[in-house]
């Protein structure tokens, strides 16, 4: 009672000035969050005006870039003639996010239950804030170490043919890398599980395993597969670590040891040497337009999972 | 301050219009050569240059070009000089819009732009680059036929002892399809045949690819000789007995070689055109050279 005294008389005495400070947030947080809108929607248009060049300038079908697997731009001028058969690429980001998620899911699942359940306070205090530190570590120095340490390691493990660049080493960084994102992201959605879902479990017999397994992870479920699809997304979009491990060859891997290459290695290796407009670049483009669709997919699922999830709780 | 500077460079620029306007492209190159040797004094200020010049493009070239710009900038003071990689494609995109002074590329601007487009531009042939084989030393070959070479690159052969090496197999490592080095190494290695681009590792830049291939037993790679100037760590390949250096390049034995341009919109401003000058003067050639350029004045053939 006594702290809010002040604040009501301040608003009385000042009240032309709290009016125009009011105004002025309001006026400085609309224009921001109108400019992001902006932003976002004109990055989208740009690149819908970009990536469709393929297809109407160049006239190839959709089927043909996302199904052939015969890739060769012509990057002179604009006289196109090339093939876009970009399959090789789309597959190799599919197979290396897909086996990142296989490997890193159990892991972060496991890690995540442990900080929550089995030692929250040794979770709380120091695993979870070492995972967080994983979080913010720059690609690029997975990327290097995945480089120095990972390749050589399998080359000289597995005897694999192209000296250890492999499906097998993108996809070990990448799981490294999104490991954090689904751990964390899981463990507040564990957390977030009423504490008497658990009481209830307990009083009705069930042991500590049985009620993590049969009730906490159920519940917690639409968070956990929100963390999986926010990892999912951040390693389809990751360029340089991939990159720096995949080998880049243009072929579809025949094992998990041969080495293939993905979409953001062919954006970042080509952009610079092909000139604006030309079919290269213009089908370089059409790739990006196919990761930013990508990622809207996977915003979208989230928002229709944490959607479900709200519903159910209603 | 600022417009202190600008009025002072604005002064200098209208002093070496005065000076510079009659000079033809050939005598340029002694003006700014005398410039650079005494840029002290006042009587070089009639020769200095003023203004700046942006250049963007070659990764390839860009060490030469940041070399000269670095000297280019002691000797004249009042001009600044500031050079960008992003690879050929982009520094003929920039200049061709108009974005920066000097496009720097590996190919010709006709290979990457439209012809109307490159019409419009001026090629400057500022050296010659040569591009030789490497291999990793474990492999212990150090001289190839033409033959052999297409044959490794196209994914014919596929292990060294069908070569005359160990029994061992072939690692490709290769550049991006739409790499200067590439396409040059493609003309004049393998006679235009397509690298076999499905079995070979991919590396976006020369230093990558070098690592790549002295890391890996058995593997094979090429790079402009200025990478393996001094670099110990691979086996520089010779083709058909013929050494990739800079003497067999120059006599016109060794044929893997192209030039480097610097394109400029036109004729390009006055600074663009006196740097230019300045890269191609003989006062500069000892330092291409030094880094394992060609001078392209040496050459005994052209093309």
């Amino acid at each position: 009672m006594e702290q809010t005294k002040p604040a009501a008389r301040d608003k009385k005495s000042g009240a032309p000035h709290m009016v125009r400070k009011e105004y002025l947030g309001r006026v400085i947080v609309t224009i921001c969050g109108l400019f992001i809108i902006v932003l976002t929607l004109a990055i989208g248009a740009f690149l819908v005006y970009k990536g469709i060049g393929t297809f109407t300038v160049y006239h190839h079908s959709v089927f043909e870039f996302l199904f052939s697997s015969d890739w060769n731009p012509s990057s002179s001028g604009s006289s196109g003639g090339g093939t876009v058969g970009a399959a090789i690429f789309i597959f190799g980001s599919l197979i290396t996010c897909g086996l990142a998620l296989l490997i890193a899911t159990p892991f972060s699942l496991a890690a995540a239950i442990f900080i929550t359940q089995i030692s929250p306070k040794l979770g709380s205090t120091v695993i979870q804030p070492t995972i967080e530190i994983f979080a913010g570590i720059p690609s690029v120095v997975y990327g290097w170490v995945g480089l120095t340490i990972l390749v050589p390691f399998i080359r000289d493990v597995f005897h694999a043919r192209m000296g250890g660049y492999s499906v097998l080493a993108a996809a070990i960084v990448l799981a490294v890398m999104i490991a954090p994102t689904i751990t964390t992201v899981s463990a507040d959605a564990i957390r977030g599980v009423p504490g008497m879902y658990l009481e209830a479990s307990y009083g009705l017999g069930s042991t500590r395993w049985q009620a993590i397994y049969k009730v906490m992870v159920p519940s917690a479920l639409p968070g956990i597969v929100t963390g999986i699809v926010l990892g999912l997304s951040r390693a389809f979009g990751e360029a340089l670590a991939v990159a720096m491990v995949i080998g880049k060859t243009r072929a579809f891997p025949s094992s998990l040891l041969s080495p293939t290459t993905n979409l953001t290695s062919a954006i970042a290796s080509d952009m610079g040497n092909t000139a604006d407009g030309s079919e290269h670049n213009m089908a370089l483009w059409t790739m990006a337009l196919l990761l930013l669709l990508i990622s809207m997919l996977f915003i979208i699922l989230i928002h229709f999972i944490s959607g479900r999830k709200e519903a159910s709780e209603k | 301050m600022k417009r202190a500077l600008a009025s002072v460079c604005a002064a200098a620029l209208a002093l070496s219009m005065v000076a510079c306007g009659s000079t033809t492209s050939s005598s340029t190159s002694e003006s700014s050569s005398a410039a650079a040797g005494d840029s002290s004094s006042t009587s070089a200020a009639a020769a200095t240059v003023s203004g700046t010049v942006t250049a963007s493009g070659s990764s390839a070239l860009q060490p030469l070009a940041q070399k000269a710009a670095e000297e280019f900038n002691t000797a004249n003071p009042d001009c600044s000089v500031t050079v960008n990689g992003g690879g050929s494609g982009t520094g003929l995109q920039q200049v061709a819009d108009g974005t920066v002074d000097i496009g720097n590329s590996d190919v010709d601007a006709e290979s990457k732009l439209d012809a109307d487009v490159a019409a419009t531009l001026v090629d400057h042939r500022v050296c010659v680059v040569t591009m030789a084989a490497v291999v990793n030393k474990d492999v212990g070959i150090t001289d190839l036929t033409k033959d052999q070479l297409k044959d490794i690159f196209t994914a014919k052969i596929t292990n060294w002892s069908e070569v005359g090496g160990p029994d061992e197999e072939i690692i490709l490592v290769t550049r991006p399809s739409s790499s200067g080095t590439r396409a040059l190494f493609q003309e004049y290695a393998l006679d235009g045949e397509e690298e076999a681009s499905n079995a070979a590792l991919e590396t976006d830049d020369s230093g990558t690819l070098l690592q790549n291939v002295s890391q890996n037993a058995g593997a094979i790679g090429y790079v402009a000789l200025p990478y393996i100037m001094n670099n110990d760590d691979v086996q520089p390949v010779a083709i058909d007995g013929v050494e990739p250096s800079l003497e067999n390049t120059y006599n016109g034995s060794y044929p893997v070689w192209g030039y480097e341009h610097m394109y400029t919109n036109g004729e390009g401003s006055e600074a663009a055109q006196a740097f230019i000058n300045y890269v191609m003067s003989d006062e500069f050639a000892p330092e291409i050279e030094a880094l394992g350029y060609g001078v392209t004045s040496k050459m005994t053939v052209e093309r």
